[in-house]
C-alpha cells in the first residue's frame, strides 16, 4: 500500500514528507528529480517511475508534485485517485491548494494525512467525515480557539463511517433548506483546417450543493434520460433504480459534491457552437508571416457565447506579433510563444477579427509545424447536449426545500488545427 | 497575557492565524526553548509546544531529543493533544525504543476507554510504532479490539494485524490473529469486511502459498454483498480479491459478472478498472453464444472511454491497460477509434500511448481517418511523437493492405518536407513496406535515393543500404551509391557495416562484371581491417562462399525472404493472459509479469485466465467476435526485427552440410519449447542454409522436410500432445473424443483437434479449428499425403467465414477412399497439410482402421469356412483383450455397430467361440475368431487375413470398441 508521500514544488524543493509505514529516505526522490529534469515540462513527467526498490507514483496539481512511494504491487489508479483526493481535500480545507497554504497549515495537513490513510489503507477520504474529525480553519474559529483553548479536533465518533451511508453525517440542520444543481458540459473537439469536425464529444457533470436537514431522500429525473448511456455516479446514487427507471435516486452528502458525470460521444449530438476562419502563413522569403483569424457563431441554440478566448501556440521562431483586433485584446508572450486573444462576448452582427503580421527570427528556416488554436468559451443557461432536468422530488422529510438547476456549457479541450 | 500577545501577533499578520508561526525560530536554541514549554504547567502552552514540535518534524527537522518531554504530555483528556503526541510517537519511536516503552501503559489503558474513537486511535497508533519490544504488549489489546462490539474499532484492528505482520510475522501467526482476521470476512459490517480483505491481501502477498484468502462460493457471496455497501477503497480491495477466484462453472461466473457490472459506473476510476479486470477474467468462462456475453462486451466500452476524459495521470494508466484489453478482445473498442485521437495539449506520455492503440485498432473501415490523423501528427513539434507517428504510418501500411498505397504516398509527402528526422523515420518504415509487399512500390526508390546524404542515423542508413542492395538491379548507380558509403566504412556503426557488407555482396551477385573491385574492397575491409568478430565472420563466410560455389552463394544471399508480420510488438499470448489477470496493477502498466519486477512478493503465483467450462462449445454462432471484413494479409514471422531474418539466415546457417532430415526435427523440438518466436529462425535458417539446396528454398517448405524425412519425430511429438490420441474408434454410436492434432504453438496460432467417424457408410474427419492468434484466419484448404488406404478429401474444406481470434469452428470433412495409395508406417498414419492465409501447416494423425470397415462385410458361412482354411496359418495372429465384462451376445452386438459381423457362434465347454468377418474399403477380408470364457474377463482373439499387417490394427479396433 501507500508507503510515503512527498510534496515537491516546481523549483524542486521538497517541503513536506509523510510516512505511513517505516520511514523511506527522501533520497528516493532523486529518481523523481531525474525524471523531472528529463521531461523538461512539468506536465510531461511520467506518472509512474520505477526505482530499484520502490515505485514512485506522482501527480502534478497546482504547481505541486504529489509523489507517493510504494513498495509492493498496488493498483496505480488507486494511488493516483487517492492523491487527487488529497489535493481536493487541501483545496476544500484551505480554499486553495498551494505551497503557501500547505505550509501555513502544516499541523492540520499532517492531521489530515494521518486520518486519510492508515498503514497505507485509505481511512477517511470523504470531506464530510474529515470535517467532523478535523475542523477546517476559519479566522473566527482560530481566534476563538486561541481564546477558549478549545481545539480544532472533534472528539465525536465519525458516525457516518459506520452507517450504510458513510457519505452523510447525522443530525444535519439548516434553517433554509436548499438544493442546487449545476449541469456543466464541456465540449472536447478537434476541428481540422477546413472547419470539419474531426472529433467531438461532451464531458458533462452535475455538481450539487445540497443543504437539507435530516435524512432527505432525493429523486432527480430528466426530460431526456436517453442521452445518457455512459455515466459515472457518486457512491450515494442507487444504481438499480437508474438501470430500471432512468431516475437518479439518492441520499445526498451534506454540502458540495459531484452527483454524476457523463460522457456523450455520439457525433450528431455534439453541436459545435462557433466556427473559426483562420489563416496563418509564413513566407518563404523574408522573416515574416501573416495571421488572420475570424470567429463566428455556428450552433448556439440562440444563446450568447461569452468569455471567448483564442490561444495560439506559435512556432519557436516567431519573435513578435503586430496585430489588430476588432474586438477584445491580444497579447503575445515571446518567451512561451503563446498568443492569447481575449474576445469576450461574441457579437453575431459584428464578427471579431484579429489580423496582422508576425515577425520571425531572421535567418531561421520557415517553421514546419502548424500552430494550433485552442478555444475557450462559455454559454450560460444551455447544456449543449440538450439534457434537461425534469423534476426533483424529496422524500423522508416534511419541510419544503428550495430547488434550483443551472446549466452552463464550456469549451474543454477545444482545438482548431491550421 | 499569553493569548493576548498572540492575538496581537495574529493581527499583525493581517488577522490571519496560521501554523507558520510555529516555524519562527529564536536565536537561543529552539530545542531548549521547546523543552521548557513542553514542561510548562499551562495546558495551552503545552499544546502549542507540541504543535511546534510536530511542525518541525513535518519539514524534516530532527526533534527526537524531545522524546521524553513529549511522551509526558500523552496522559491527557484532550483529544487533540493526544493525537499530536501519537503523531510524534509514530515518527520517533523507532529511534528511541527504550523510551517508547514508557508510552505502552497509556496505550493499553486507552484501549479500554469507553469512547470507541479513543480505543480505535490507540490500537491504530500502537501498530504504527515499529518497535519489536512494544509488539508483545500490543497482542492482548489487539485481540480485544478485533472482537470489539464497535465495528469502527474492529475495522481499525483488522488493519493493525497487517501492520503487526509487517513488523513480526511469526508473532501474528503464533497468536492466531490470521484466523481471527479470516473470521472478519464474515463480519456483519461491510467496512470491516473490506478492511479484513485488504489486510489479508497484503499479508498474502508476502506469503504466496499460505492460502490465506480461501475463496469459496460462500465467502464470495459475502464479498459481493459487502461490495455494494462499503467505501470506494473497500470496493477496490474486494474486487481485486474477487479477481483471484475461479468460478466453478459458467453460471456462477455469469452471476458474479452481473453483480460486478454496476461498479463500472463508479466515479472512482480505480474501482472501474478493478471491475473491468474481474469481468475480463470471468468472461473467459462464458459461452460466446450467450446473449449475456454480448451484453457484457457492450457494457465494457463506455467506462473505458470515460477513463480517457479523466486527468492525464489516470489516462496514462488506463491507456496502458486498454492496450492489453485491445489485444485480448479487439471487438470491445473497435468503434471507439476517435477517442484515441491525440489532443494538442496531451502530455507526451499520453500521446505516445494513444498512438499505439490507434494502430492496434486500425482496420480497413477506419484507415482513412487514422491516416489523416497520423499525417497531422507528423507535423507536430515534439520530435519523439513525430517519429512515432511516422512509424505508425508504416505500421498501418503493413497492417491494412488496402491502405498500403495511400500510406506510401503519405510517407513520400513527408519525405518531401525534408525535415531530417521525418525523412529518416520514413525511410526505415518504407524498407519494412518493401519487405511486406515485394515488387510493388519500388518506383519510389528514386525519391529515397535523393535523400541519401541527409541520413545520419544508423538505423536509417542501414535501411537505405538494405534497399539499395536488395534492388541493386533496378538502381543504375547502385555501385556508386554503395561505394560512397564505403568511404567512411570504419566510422559507421556495426549495424550499418554489416548491412553494407551484405548489400555489396548482393550487388556483386546481381551485377558481377562491374563490381568485382567493390566487393573485394568491402571483404577486405570487413575481414582484415575490422575488430568486430561479427563483421569478420560474416565477411569470411561470404568470401568462402563466393570463392567456392557462387551458385550456392546466390542461393544463400539472395534467398527469398520470409514475409514480415502485420502486427509488431504484440504481447505473447500466455503473457497477455497473465497480464489480463493483473489489469490495473503495476504489472499492467509495465506489461511485464509481476514476478519480473515486484520486490517483496516472493514467488508470485502465475495467474491464468480460467478455461471455459460448460457446454455448447461447438454451437458457436459464427458472427460473434468477428472483427469486420478485414482480411489479414499473409504474414509469416511474428518478429519485429525485419533485418533480423536477413541476418539470421547468415549467422545461424551452419557452414558445413548436415543431414537435412535431422536438422529440422531438432528444431521442431526447440520450437515446442520456445513457442512461435522461433519460427523465424527456422524459416530463415532453412531458406538460406546452403545445405538444403534450392529445393527447400522458401520457409514453408521446412515442415514437409521434417515430416518426410523424420516421421517418427513428428509422431512422437504428436503423442506428447495427445496422449494416446489418434486411435479413437468411431462406431455407429461411439466416436473417439477429439484430440489435438496440431497444437497452436506449431501453427502460428491455429489449433486443430479432431477425430474420425464413419456415419452411414461415409467416412468423416471431424475437426475443430481454433484460432489462438491475434489475426483473422481465412482461405482454409486441406490436402492429404498419399496413404495406405487411399484416403482423400471428398470435397474442399468448408470454412465459410473467416476465423476470428479466439473463435472455434467445427468442420466435418467427408473422405473418399479413391486417393493415391502409398503404404505408410504405421499403416494407419495420415499426413495432412492445412493451408490458411498465414501459412501451410503439416501434421500427422492416425485413424482407427474401423473407419474402413464397410457395411457389407458379412461373409457367407460357407465362404468364411473356406477362406479360413485357405489363408495360411502363418498369417494368423493372436491377441488378448483384457478386462472385458460383456457376455458374448453383448460383445457381438457392440462389434456389429462398427461393422464387425458375427457369422457364427459355438459354445464348447463353457467357452463361446464367435466367428467374425470384416471387409475393408479396398476389398481385403479379415476373419476373426473370438473366444470368450464365462467368468474370465480376458478374451482371446485370433485374426486371419491375407494381409497380415492389418491384424494389429484390427485388434486395436476390437479393443476400443469393446472397452467403450
Amino acid at each position: 500500500m501507500i508507503h510515503s508521500l512527498f510534496l515537491i514544488n516546481n523549483a524542486g524543493d521538497l517541503f513536506l514528507e509523510k510516512h505511513w509505514k517505516s520511514v523511506v529516505s527522501r533520497s528516493v526522490c532523486d529518481y523523481f528529480f531525474e525524471a523531472r529534469e528529463k521531461a523538461v515540462e512539468p506536465d510531461n513527467v511520467p506518472p509512474v517511475i520505477r526505482t530499484p526498490h520502490h515505485y514512485l507514483i506522482n501527480i502534478y496539481r497546482e504547481k505541486i508534485f504529489f509523489v507517493s512511494v510504494i513498495q509492493t504491487e498496488v493498483p496505480p489508479l488507486f494511488v493516483i485517485e487517492f492523491l487527487h483526493r488529497v489535493a481536493e481535500t487541501f483545496q476544500d480545507y484551505f480554499g486553495e491548494c498551494s505551497e503557501t497554504t500547505i505550509k501555513d497549515n502544516m499541523v492540520i495537513v499532517y492531521e489530515l494525512l494521518e486520518e486519510m490513510l492508515d498503514n497505507g489503507f485509505p481511512l477517511a477520504t470523504e470531506s464530510n467525515i474529515l470535517k467532523e474529525l478535523i475542523r477546517p480553519p476559519t479566522i473566527l474559529r482560530s481566534m476563538v480557539n486561541t481564546i477558549t483553548g478549545s481545539s480544532n479536533v472533534g472528539d465525536t465518533l465519525p458516525t457516518g463511517q459506520l452507517s450504510t451511508i458513510p457519505w452523510r453525517r447525522a443530525g444535519v440542520k439548516y434553517t433554509n433548506n436548499e438544493a442546487y444543481f449545476d449541469v456543466v458540459e464541456e465540449i472536447d473537439a478537434i476541428l481540422d483546417k477546413s472547419g470539419t469536425t474531426v472529433f467531438a464529444e461532451i464531458q458533462g457533470v452535475i455538481d450539487a450543493c445540497v443543504k437539507l436537514s435530516g435524512m432527505p431522500d432525493l429523486t432527480l429525473s430528466f426530460m431526456n434520460p436517453r442521452l445518457l448511456d455512459d455515466v459515472s455516479f457518486h457512491p450515494c446514487v442507487r444504481y438499480k433504480r437508474w438501470e430500471s427507471e432512468r431516475v437518479i435516486s439518492f441520499i445526498p452528502p451534506d454540502g458540495n459534491f459531484q452527483l454524476m458525470s457523463y460522457h456523450i460521444s455520439a457525433q450528431n449530438l455534439v453541436a459545435i457552437p462557433i466556427y473559426v476562419k483562420q489563416n496563418i502563413s509564413f513566407f518563404e522569403t523574408g522573416p515574416s508571416g501573416r495571421l488572420d483569424i475570424t470567429v463566428g457563431p455556428k450552433q448556439t441554440m440562440g444563446k450568447t457565447v461569452e468569455c471567448l478566448v483564442v490561444t495560439v501556440h506559435m512556432p519557436k521562431v516567431v519573435l513578435s506579433a503586430s496585430l489588430n483586433a476588432t474586438q477584445g485584446t491580444y497579447n503575445y508572450d515571446p518567451v512561451t510563444k503563446i498568443l492569447v486573444w481575449d474576445i469576450g462576448k461574441l457579437n453575431p452582427q459584428k464578427l471579431p477579427n484579429l489580423k496582422g503580421s508576425l515577425s520571425l527570427q531572421s535567418g531561421a528556416p520557415k517553421p514546419e509545424e502548424n500552430p494550433s488554436l485552442n478555444i475557450d468559451l462559455k454559454i450560460q443557461q444551455l447544456a449543449i447536449s440538450g439534457l434537461k432536468v425534469n423534476r426533483l422530488d424529496m422524500y423522508g422529510e416534511k419541510y419544503k426545500p428550495f430547488k434550483g438547476v443551472k446549466y452552463v456549457t464550456k469549451a474543454g479541450k477545444f482545438q482548431v488545427r491550421t | 497575557m499569553e493569548w493576548a500577545s498572540q492575538l496581537c501577533e495574529n493581527r499583525g499578520l493581517g488577522s490571519k492565524m496560521t501554523d507558520s508561526k510555529y516555524f519562527t525560530t529564536t536565536k537561543k536554541g529552539e530545542i531548549f526553548e521547546l523543552k521548557a514549554e513542553l514542561n510548562s504547567d499551562k495546558k495551552e502552552k503545552k499544546k502549542e509546544a507540541v504543535k511546534k514540535v510536530i511542525a518541525s518534524m513535518t519539514v524534516g527537522k530532527d526533534v527526537s531529543a524531545l522524546f521524553p518531554d513529549v511522551v509526558n504530555c500523552m496522559q491527557t483528556d484532550n483529544l487533540e493533544l493526544k493525537k499530536l503526541v501519537y503523531l510524534y510517537l509514530m515518527n520517533y519511536a523507532k529511534s528511541q525504543p527504550d523510551m517508547a516503552i514508557m508510552a505502552v501503559n497509556t496505550f493499553v489503558k486507552d484501549c479500554e476507554d469507553p469512547n470507541p474513537l479513543i480505543r480505535a486511535l490507540a490500537v491504530r497508533t500502537m501498530g504504527c510504532i515499529r518497535v519489536d519490544k512494544i509488539t508483545e504488549y500490543l497482542c492482548e489489546p489487539l485481540r480485544k479490539c478485533l472482537k470489539d462490539e464497535d465495528p469502527y474499532v474492529r475495522k481499525t484492528a483488522a488493519v493493525c494485524v497487517a501492520k503487526l505482520h509487517d513488523i513480526n510475522a511469526q508473532l501474528v501467526e503464533d497468536q492466531g490473529f490470521l484466523d481471527t482476521l479470516k473470521d472478519l470476512i464474515s463480519d456483519s459490517n461491510p467496512m470491516v469486511v473490506a478492511n479484513a480483505v485488504a489486510a489479508l491481501s497484503e499479508i498474502a502477498e508476502s506469503h504466496p502459498n499460505s492460502n490465506l484468502l480461501d475463496l469459496n462460493p460462500q465467502t464470495i457471496n459475502k464479498l459481493l454483498t459487502a461490495l455494494n455497501e462499503c467505501t470506494e477503497w473497500g470496493q477496490i480491495f474486494i474486487l481485486d480479491c474477487l479477481a483471484n477466484y475461479t468460478p466453478r462453472d459458467d453460471r456462477e461466473s455469469q452471476s458474479i459478472c452481473e453483480r460486478v457490472t454496476p461498479r463500472l459506473s463508479h466515479a472512482n476510476s480505480a474501482v472501474v478498472l478493478s471491475a473491468v479486470k474481474v469481468l475480463m477474467k470471468f468472461m473467459e468462462m462464458l459461452p460466446k453464444d450467450l446473449d449475456y456475453y454480448g451484453t457484457l462486451l457492450k457494457k465494457l466500452a463506455p467506462p473505458l472511454v470515460t477513463l480517457l476524459s479523466a486527468e492525464p495521470e489516470l489516462q496514462y494508466v488506463a491507456l496502458r491497460n486498454i492496450n492489453l484489453i485491445v489485444q485480448k478482445r479487439p471487438e470491445i473498442l473497435k468503434h471507439e477509434m476517435k477517442v484515441f485521437f491525440v489532443k494538442y495539449n496531451d502530455p507526451i506520455y499520453v500521446k505516445l500511448e494513444k498512438l499505439d492503440i490507434m494502430i492496434r485498432l486500425a482496420s480497413q473501415a477506419n484507415i482513412a481517418q487514422v491516416l489523416a490523423e497520423l499525417k497531422e501528427y507528423a507535423t507536430e513539434v515534439d520530435v519523439d511523437f513525430v517519429r512515432k507517428a511516422v512509424r505508425a504510418i508504416g505500421r498501418c501500411a503493413i497492417k491494412v493492405e488496402q491502405s498500403a498505397e495511400r500510406c506510401v504516398s503519405t510517407l513520400l509527402d513527408l519525405i518531401q518536407t525534408k525535415v531530417n528526422y521525418v525523412v529518416q523515420e520514413a525511410i526505415v518504415v518504407i524498407k519494412d513496406i518493401f519487405r511486406k509487399y515485394p515488387n510493388k512500390y519500388e518506383s519510389v526508390i528514386a525519391t529515397l535515393c535523393e535523400n541519401l546524404d541527409s541520413l545520419d542515423e544508423p538505423e536509417a542508413r542501414a535501411a537505405m543500404i538494405w534497399i539499395v542492395g536488395e534492388y541493386a538491379e533496378r538502381i543504375d548507380n547502385a555501385d556508386e551509391l554503395l561505394e560512397s558509403f564505403l568511404e567512411g566504412f570504419h566510422d559507421e556503426s556495426t549495424q550499418v557495416q554489416l548491412q553494407l557488407l551484405t548489400a555489396i555482396v548482393k550487388l556483386f551477385l546481381k551485377k558481377p562484371t562491374e563490381t568485382q573491385e567493390l566487393v573485394q574492397q568491402v571483404l577486405s575491409l570487413a575481414t582484415q581491417d575490422s575488430d568486430n568478430p561479427d563483421l569478420r565472420d560474416r565477411g569470411y563466410i561470404y568470401w568462402r562462399l563466393l570463392s567456392t560455389d557462387p551458385v550456392a552463394a546466390k542461393e544463400v544471399v539472395l534467398a527469398e525472404k520470409p514475409l514480415i508480420s502485420e502486427e509488431t510488438d504484440l504481447i505473447e499470448p500466455t503473457l497477455l493472459e497473465e497480464l489480463i489477470c493483473h489489469i490495473g496493477t503495476l504489472a499492467s502498466v509495465y506489461h511485464k509479469p509481476p514476478s519480473a519486477f515486484v520486490e517483496g512478493s516472493r514467488g508470485v503465483q502465475h495467474k491464468r485466465l480460467p478455461a471455459r467450462t460448460g457446454s455448447g462449445e461447438g454451437a458457436e454462432s459464427p458472427d460473434v467476435g468477428q472483427s469486420g471484413p478485414s482480411e489479414a494479409p499473409p504474414a509469416v514471422i511474428p518478429s519485429q526485427g525485419d533485418l533480423l531474418g536477413d541476418l539470421l539466415n547468415l549467422d545461424l546457417a551452419p557452414p558445413t552440410a548436415t543431414v537435412p532430415s535431422v536438422q529440422p526435427s531438432m528444431q521442431m523440438g526447440a520450437m515446442d519449447l520456445l513457442g512461435g518466436g522461433l519460427d523465424s529462425l527456422l524459416g530463415g535458417d532453412i531458406g538460406g542454409s546452403p545445405s538444403m539446396g534450392a529445393g527447400l528454398g522458401a520457409a514453408p517448405a521446412a515442415m514437409p522436410a521434417a515430416l518426410g524425412g523424420a516421421p517418427a519425430v513428428g509422431g512422437g511429438l504428436g503423442d506428447l500432445f495427445d496422449l494416446g490420441g489418434g486411435v479413437g474408434m468411431p462406431t455407429g454410436s461411439y466416436v473417439a473424443p477429439k484430440t489435438v492434432w496440431l497444437p497452436a504453438m506449431k501453427a502460428k496460432g491455429l489449433e486443430i483437434s479432431g477425430t474420425f467417424a464413419r456415419r452411414g457408410g461415409i467416412i468423416q474427419m471431424d475437426m475443430s479449428l481454433n484460432n489462438k492468434a491475434m489475426s483473422v484466419m481465412t482461405d482454409f484448404a486441406i490436402q492429404f499425403n498419399r496413404n495406405s488406404f487411399g484416403l482423400a478429401p471428398a470435397g474442399p474444406l468448408q470454412v465459410l467465414t473467416p476465423l476470428s481470434p479466439n473463435q472455434t469452428i467445427d468442420v466435418s470433412l467427408p473422405l473418399s477412399v479413391n486417393g493415391p495409395v502409398m503404404k505408410m508406417e504405421p499403416l494407419n498414419n495420415l499426413q495432412v497439410a492445412v493451408k490458411n492465409n498465414i501459412d501451410v501447416f503439416y501434421f500427422s494423425c492416425q485413424y482407427p482402421l474401423s473407419l474402413l470397415f464397410v457395411e457389407d462385410g458379412k461373409m457367407e458361412r460357407q465362404v468364411f469356412l473356406a477362406t479360413w482354411k485357405d489363408i495360411p496359418n502363418d498369417n494368423e495372429a493372436q491377441f488378448q483383450i483384457k478386462d472385458i465384462h460383456l457376455n458374448s451376445d453383448a460383445a457381438s452386438n457392440k462389434l456389429q455397430g462398427s461393422n464387425i459381423f458375427t457369422i457364427a457362434k459355438r459354445t464348447v465347454e463353457g467357452q463361446d467361440m464367435l466367428y467374425q468377418s470384416v471387409k475393408l474399403t479396398n476389398g481385403i477380408w479379415i476373419l476373426a475368431e473370438m473366444r470368450i470364457q464365462t467368468g474370465n474377463p480376458n478374451y482371446t482373439l485370433s485374426i486371419k487375413c491375407r494381409a497380415p499387417e492389418v491384424a494389429q490394427f484390427v485388434y486395436q479396433c476390437y479393443e476400443l470398441v469393446l472397452k467403450n
